[in-house]
């Protein structure tokens, strides 16, 4: 079965696949959680703050993305970010995006979704007693939450981020649906150029496989590690 | 903006001579639940399966539960795909895969399998918590009772557990029917794949996927409503969901 296989298609199309295909695939997934993260926690701070209608907006949006699968949410941006981006610049028509820019804002967008919830149950687990605390030091709302609520909230729910980077990680996968050219983009591309579909997608399913493991692996350690400091 | 809005373009005839556009989103809506009932299905027996194995004091079990929990779980949904339908019907004797390649609604039957086979890890992880969640007195009760492994599963540990994980499974299932739409990379045309069509023929991108998203949303709002009742219904009195 394995004897008409062509490792040789591989090798010749090592360099495109990592530098063009993974460093596309990383770079996204290392932006998408930054952004997903900061964006998150401003949601969850928004559906925290006690005022009715901030948090209304905050919880409409998170349910509004998580009822939604990825592939739409990706078309819906792809074709929205032109026209948000004429909005903003004020120009007279839609303005050009690069891929990169659309998968990027898309997955922003919808992480930040996730990444709210786990940043929400973070700020949920500490106890009443600090910010009560703070208040009491005479810190505001702000310093309360920059210097001693998120610092506690972050650290607590890091492995819970780790694993959702982990998802995102191979969710940055179906950008496919644009004809992107992120990892497996780029397999995909090599392979039908080739005929050489059997190589590339198994070997796209090692590469994929072999950073998810050593990735969650990672995280159970630091997890075992958090527990024992608690 | 200099878009051109045109709401009544779903009481339009498709160009696909299938009826309006309205009915090609309904058709999708349909394939997208029938591929998401099949593979809720596949994702629910071999999920139990291997949720008990990873239970079971036998290390080969647990191990192998390991194993399969762990591929699944590393890979993304979409290169699972592109194995079950790309690689398969390459790798078997060559009759094997001419039969895989020339079935009917191939797509349909690669989403089911691969779309229940990757949610099955997810329902074993929810099915050994909830085994795990039970006391250890249930087990050692129903083997001080003569029962033996199998009874004592059938009869004390999975009737529990099962009531015990309603919610997350509730939102496996939710997975479950979001995750349909990732077939649209091998040629099903399901929901997001007919809004995907209808802003193609039409070019009314917006009103093609506000559609698709109310419809998605609509599912959302039946599957967790009929939920919530029998969680309630079935819910274990004294656990968390229980009242």
């Amino acid at each position: 079965m394995f004897a008409s296989f062509d490792f040789d298609v591989i090798g010749r199309s090592l360099g495109y696949l990592f530098f063009d295909g993974m460093t596309f695939t990383l770079t996204l997934t290392g932006l998408a959680a930054l952004g997903g993260l900061i964006f998150g926690t401003l949601l969850a701070l928004m559906r925290l703050s006690g005022l009715k209608l901030l948090g209304w907006i905050a919880g409409l949006y998170v349910d509004l993305m998580r009822s939604l699968p990825l592939v739409l949410v990706i078309f819906w941006f792809y074709f929205l970010v032109p026209y948000i981006g004429q909005w903003l610049t004020g120009s007279s028509r839609p303005i050009r995006v690069g891929a990169f820019t659309s998968s990027l804002v898309t997955f922003v967008m919808f992480e930040a979704a996730y990444f709210s919830e786990i940043m929400r149950a973070g700020i949920q687990s500490i106890s009443k007693g600090q910010p009560m605390a703070a208040q009491a030091l005479g810190l505001t709302y702000s310093q309360t939450m920059r210097y001693v609520v998120l610092p506690q909230a972050f650290r607590n729910m890091l492995p819970v981020l780790l694993t959702q980077t982990i998802v995102l990680f191979q969710d940055t996968s179906l950008v496919y649906v644009l004809s992107i050219p992120d990892f497996l983009g780029a397999a995909s591309k090599v392979a039908q150029r080739d005929g050489r579909l059997v190589e590339m997608y198994l070997f796209a399913a090692a590469v994929y496989f072999a950073i998810s493991c050593v990735a969650s692996f990672g995280v159970r350690r630091l997890q075992a590690r958090i527990a024992y400091v608690h | 903006m200099n878009y051109h809005w045109n709401w009544r373009i779903f009481w339009e005839p498709a160009p696909n001579g299938t009826g309006t556009y309205l009915d090609m989103l309904l058709s999708g809506l349909v394939l997208t639940i029938e591929t998401a009932i099949c593979a809720w299905i596949i994702a629910l027996v071999f999920g139990s399966v291997i949720g008990v194995l990873r239970t079971l004091p036998s290390k080969t079990a647990s191990r192998i539960g390991f194993g399969y929990v762990e591929f699944f779980r590393n890979l993304p949904l979409l290169v699972q795909l592109f194995i079950w339908f790309f690689v398969l019907p390459e790798i078997l004797p060559r009759s094997w895969g001419l039969w895989l390649k020339q079935m009917p609604n191939a797509p349909f039957y690669t989403a089911a399998i691969g779309i229940g086979l990757f949610m099955s890890a997810r329902v074993a992880e929810q099915t050994r918590a909830g085994i795990n969640s039970l006391p250890r007195g249930q087990k050692l009760a129903a083997t001080a009772l003569g029962l033996t492994t199998a009874q004592a599963y059938r009869y004390v540990l999975l009737p529990m557990a099962f009531r015990i994980i309603m919610p997350p499974l509730t939102s496996e299932f939710l997975s479950t029917i979001k995750n349909t739409s990732v077939a649209i990379t091998i040629g099903l045309i399901e929901l997001t794949g007919e809004a995907r069509a209808m802003q193609e023929f039409s070019f009314q991108v917006f009103e093609a996927f506000t559609a698709a998203t109310v419809l998605y949303l609509l599912v959302n709002i039946v599957v967790v409503t009929a939920m919530r009742l029998l969680e309630r219904a079935i819910a274990v009195p004294g656990y968390i969901t229980g009242k």
